[in-house]
């Protein structure tokens, strides 16, 4: 297969930010009331992805590794700015109901994980294509969370009455609580018909499997942590010996 | 009297993470032992109350007065970032004993929507300096009080058998579900 063709079908099915990796959960439950709201904020975190892992794959070269982190933010962060004022400027209603969390994009997990993992080491073009895939990807499965709040939860679809008169909506849906539980639904339903998923992606030794694209945070403080156990244990083994190395010595000057 | 009223709103109305949803990736990536938890929780709570107050003071006196309030969002993330290595190396120097209770988690807080999200609330809001720290600091222990709750009821949820589907992720976000409709029943207090 080709090599851009790839990187879609990898972004959209194989690795998808929101299903299968559950990377960028805060856009994904707090915009989803509606449809609309979704694909809204689907296309800006598409638009900002494309042009970050542009730049930073273009940049890779220049960018020292020591700082690597604090530029991919500033990077990230100006074309966020960008994208909130054509927002403001040009859709106006979908920038206030979408309110804090268009900034809130700068700290997308999904950002900063396609930059380290794939933007940083790759050449532009397929970078681009990376981009679009993984943008796609969180853009098909942001509107059908909310295509599904929407419809079960107030009986409509992009704003138009699809339900019957006589369906009452379930309002809990569109509230907070029903975003966690149309989430816990469609991955359980994943589960059940095998599909790669958060649960049964296989986890490699390392808690991370060194593989940057699918950490969330966690998986850092657990390596972190196991490393620490490690020293603590390699500590207390050393004193031992020193201790009994020492009772030995004393014993032998007895002697 | 007005403070408290703002620090209950921030931490058990307006929950960052049930109601707002900020600070989701650490909320079910951390949320697996009390303990870590109970770290990851405590070092939020610092950072999110040291970060609201400088970012008020950089708005409310050099952003705003200047006409650069558009560049908010590349300002703060920049502090933030700033501030959370700055504070390790300081408590490196001066209090060991917090370091290592903290110092894992701190370098995880600086992509931690909470902490950007609670500072861009607060400029939305157009709090001024007290209200902003007492907010930040209610918000953040929001965060660090359902983080808390969810570990303990996941310590839980391992020793029983779920049911094949839904074990892993299904059912931690089935408990959020749970906790979040608890929660909603907080917005009877203002």
């Amino acid at each position: 297969m080709n090599k851009p063709l790839e990187r879609i079908v990898n972004g959209v099915i194989k690795e998808n930010p929101t299903l299968v990796l559950m990377l960028g959960m805060c856009p994904t439950l707090a915009v989803t009331t509606s449809a609309i709201n979704g694909v809204g904020m689907g296309v800006s975190t598409m638009c900002v992805l494309i042009m970050s892992n542009l730049l930073i794959s273009a940049l890779r070269k220049v960018i020292p590794g020591g700082v690597r982190m604090p530029a991919y933010i500033v990077i990230v962060a100006s074309f966020v700015t960008i994208v909130e004022m054509l927002m403001h400027a040009y859709v106006t209603s979908l920038y206030d109901s979408l309110g804090v969390y268009i900034p809130l994009i700068v700290v997308n997990c999904i950002i900063l994980g396609r930059a380290e993992a794939y933007a940083s080491k790759n050449p532009v073009v397929p970078s681009i294509f990376d981009g679009v895939g993984m943008g796609l990807g969180f853009t098909l499965s942001l509107t059908v969370i909310g295509s599904i709040r929407e419809l079960f939860g107030a009986g409509t679809l992009f704003g138009f009455q699809v339900m019957p008169e006589i369906y009452t909506p379930v309002s809990i849906l569109v509230l907070a609580p029903g975003a966690f539980l149309v989430l816990a639904v469609l991955s359980a339903i994943q589960n059940k018909l095998k599909l790669p998923s958060a649960t049964n992606v296989p986890h490699e030794e390392l808690a991370c499997g060194g593989n940057c694209a699918r950490c969330t945070g966690s998986a850092c403080a657990v390596n972190h942590m196991k490393l620490a156990e490690a020293k603590a244990e390699e500590a207390k083994r050393l004193q031992e010996e020193r201790k009994a190395k020492a009772a030995a010595k004393k014993e032998g000057e007895h002697k | 009297m007005n403070l408290i009223l703002v620090i209950i709103t921030a931490a058990l109305v307006n929950n960052v993470v049930l109601s707002q949803f900020y600070g989701l990736c650490p909320f079910l990536g951390v949320s697996k032992q009390l303990k870590t938890a109970a770290g990851m929780g405590a070092a939020v709570v610092f950072v999110v109350t040291v970060s609201s107050a400088i970012c008020a003071l950089l708005y409310q006196f050099v952003l705003f007065p200047l006409g650069f309030d558009y560049l908010k969002t590349i300002v703060f993330i920049v502090v933030i970032a700033a501030l959370v290595q700055l504070v390790e190396m300081v408590l490196k120097k001066m209090s060991r004993g917090l370091y290592v209770a903290l110092g894992v988690y701190l370098p995880l807080i600086t992509t931690n929507c909470c902490v950007l999200g609670a500072v861009l609330t607060n400029v939305q809001n157009e709090y001024d300096f007290i209200t902003s720290v007492c907010s930040g600091f209610g918000a953040s222990l929001g965060f660090a009080l359902s983080i808390v709750l969810m570990a303990g009821v996941r310590e839980k949820i391992a020793h029983n058998t779920v049911t094949r589907s839904f074990q892993g992720m299904p059912v931690v976000l089935l408990s959020a579900c749970l906790m979040a409709i608890a929660f909603y029943g907080f917005r009877g207090l203002v």
